[in-house]
């Protein structure tokens, strides 16, 4: 040990140092946000919870193509579709296990119609297994709720396309 | 018969008069650590429970009440049982001999420091007694280093109170502090008091010498197997061993009761709120440093201990003697 890092040493140099960090960081703004109260900013790309939406007067987007159910790698859609009474094909049954979903986005990106998006919502935590087995009359409702930030989301991602 | 109860019930009423601040504020000490740690570390630390998370502990206090006790089977259950009481025990008893002011104190005892060190020696039985009963690895051998690591550093805070006492002449914690109302003992006796400070860390298992709880080797230390209110038991003594090391460290060094200066707008301050600053002051150091400074390795905490602490202790003992000797300084006890 040299003579210099005995004097550090015995003088606690290093400890003083990082005490007076310690007091300067103390008084500065923290990094941490109060995370229930107030959420961070979250980009337009956000793979959070599907949703499945509607034209403007209110009829269902999906066209019931499958191709959503073909390209998921975790094979969490089940598409069971029928004709209409005009003519349109449409889903009859459009589930999402949400637990098997890896959040990928490959049906979102697949979907030639905007149909199934994946929303910016990702606080849908449940308390049993059986609320996360998303049926189309709950990717229908959170269509409907998360509409109007989904196609904020869309318009401006759009250029990177 | 009825004179006696009424002395009882006055003690009694003393008592709680000392328990209750001491309990509460070992709540909001312990939000204050956390707080301090997650602000160095430029976390929020907790603020959500009441204002600024004040009533964080309270919280996690009715949590722990609610939470059930568990008994592991091959434990010695009497003694599983003993370790929290005795350990929190402990660490309240010996606040009965701090003087808040110079009549604000429960038990104005001659051999006060005598005391507070018997005492604070006393607490190593709490966890070697939880470690030993948990009958389980982990806990055993948390149990074991902090048996040791108090040990070795008791030795040199023994040595560092006799420099203190060399210079007072009484064991009494009043006269202790009255003797420093000229000068404060941290100025001559400043290498003491910063081989104190340290030595208190390693005695209250705090970091960079919490080796006893080591979460990465040993998970809770000797704490492992304790649930609910027991666990809460050994978290409260531990903090109050805190404060009380705290307080321990203001009145040798600090002056204790004493105003900074015995000028006009200081001396106005009542005692018990200038005990209470430098108790404040001193755990904020605590506080800074387990956010600052990372875990020691069980034989750098060894060596520290003996071949530093220690002989350094010894020498500046015989310096101090020898300086109040020649300067005819030494205190005049009269007997």
């Amino acid at each position: 040990m040299n003579f210099n890092r005995l004097l550090k040493t015995i003088f606690l140099v290093e400890f003083i140092f990082g005490l007076y960090v310690a007091v300067r960081e103390l008084f500065r703004k923290s990094k941490t946000i109060n995370y229930p109260f107030e959420k961070g900013r979250i980009s337009p790309r956000m793979r959070g919870e599907h949703a499945l939406r509607r034209y403007p007067n209110g009829e269902e987007r999906c066209i019931a193509c499958k191709l959503c159910e073909a390209v998921c790698p975790a094979q969490a859609i089940t598409i069971e579709s029928s004709e209409r009474s005009d003519g349109s094909r449409k889903t009859t049954r459009y589930d999402i296990d949400m637990l098997k979903c890896i959040y990928c986005g490959l049906c979102q990106e697949s979907c030639p119609v905007d149909a199934i998006v994946q929303g910016p919502n990702f606080e849908f935590a449940t308390e049993t297994r059986e609320e996360l087995y998303y049926n189309k009359e709950k990717l229908l409702d959170n269509g409907d709720r998360w509409e109007s930030v989904i196609a904020k989301n869309i318009k401006l991602d759009k250029p990177y396309r | 018969m009825i004179e006696y109860l009424q002395i009882l019930g006055q003690e009694v009423y003393k008592i709680a008069f000392l328990l209750i601040p001491i309990l509460v504020s070992v709540a909001m000490i312990v939000w204050l650590d956390r707080r301090v740690w997650g602000l160095v570390q430029k976390r929020r630390g907790p603020n959500v429970v009441g204002p600024f998370g004040l009533f964080q502990t309270l919280a996690d206090a009715l949590k722990y009440i609610f939470k059930e006790i568990i008994i592991p089977a091959s434990a010695n259950k009497v003694v599983f049982i003993l370790a929290p009481i005795v350990t929190m025990t402990l660490a309240l008893v010996a606040w009965a001999v701090i003087p808040m002011s110079e009549n604000l104190v429960l038990a104005d005892i001659n051999v006060g420091v005598l005391y507070l060190f018997a005492v604070s020696s006393l607490g190593v039985y709490g966890i070697i007694m939880g470690g030993w009963a948990s009958n389980s690895k982990y806990p055993f051998l948390g149990a074991i280093r902090s048996a040791a690591q108090m040990v070795s550093y008791e030795v040199s805070i023994g040595i560092i109170i006799i420099n203190v006492l060399l210079c007072v002449g009484s064991l009494n914690l009043n006269d202790i502090v009255l003797a420093q109302k000229e000068l404060w003992y941290v100025i001559p006796l400043f290498p003491m008091f910063v081989i104190f400070f340290i030595s208190a860390l390693a005695e209250t298992n705090r970091p960079p010498f919490d080796l006893p709880e080591a979460e990465a080797e040993l998970v809770a230390g000797y704490q492992t197997e304790y649930s609910g209110m027991m666990y809460a038991m050994f978290w409260l003594g531990e903090y109050a061993n805190i404060l009380l090391m705290c307080a321990m460290g203001s009145i040798l060094f600090l002056g204790g009761w004493l105003p900074i200066m015995n000028i006009y707008p200081l001396n106005i301050i009542p005692a018990p709120l200038w005990m209470i600053l430098k108790i404040l002051f001193l755990f904020l150091l605590f506080a800074l440093i387990k956010a600052i400074v990372p875990r020691y390795r069980y034989d750098q905490l060894m060596r520290l201990g003996w071949k530093i602490f220690l002989p350094f202790s010894l020498i500046y003992l015989v310096m101090t003697a020898s300086f109040l000797f020649y300067f005819d300084k030494l205190p005049k006890v009269n007997i």
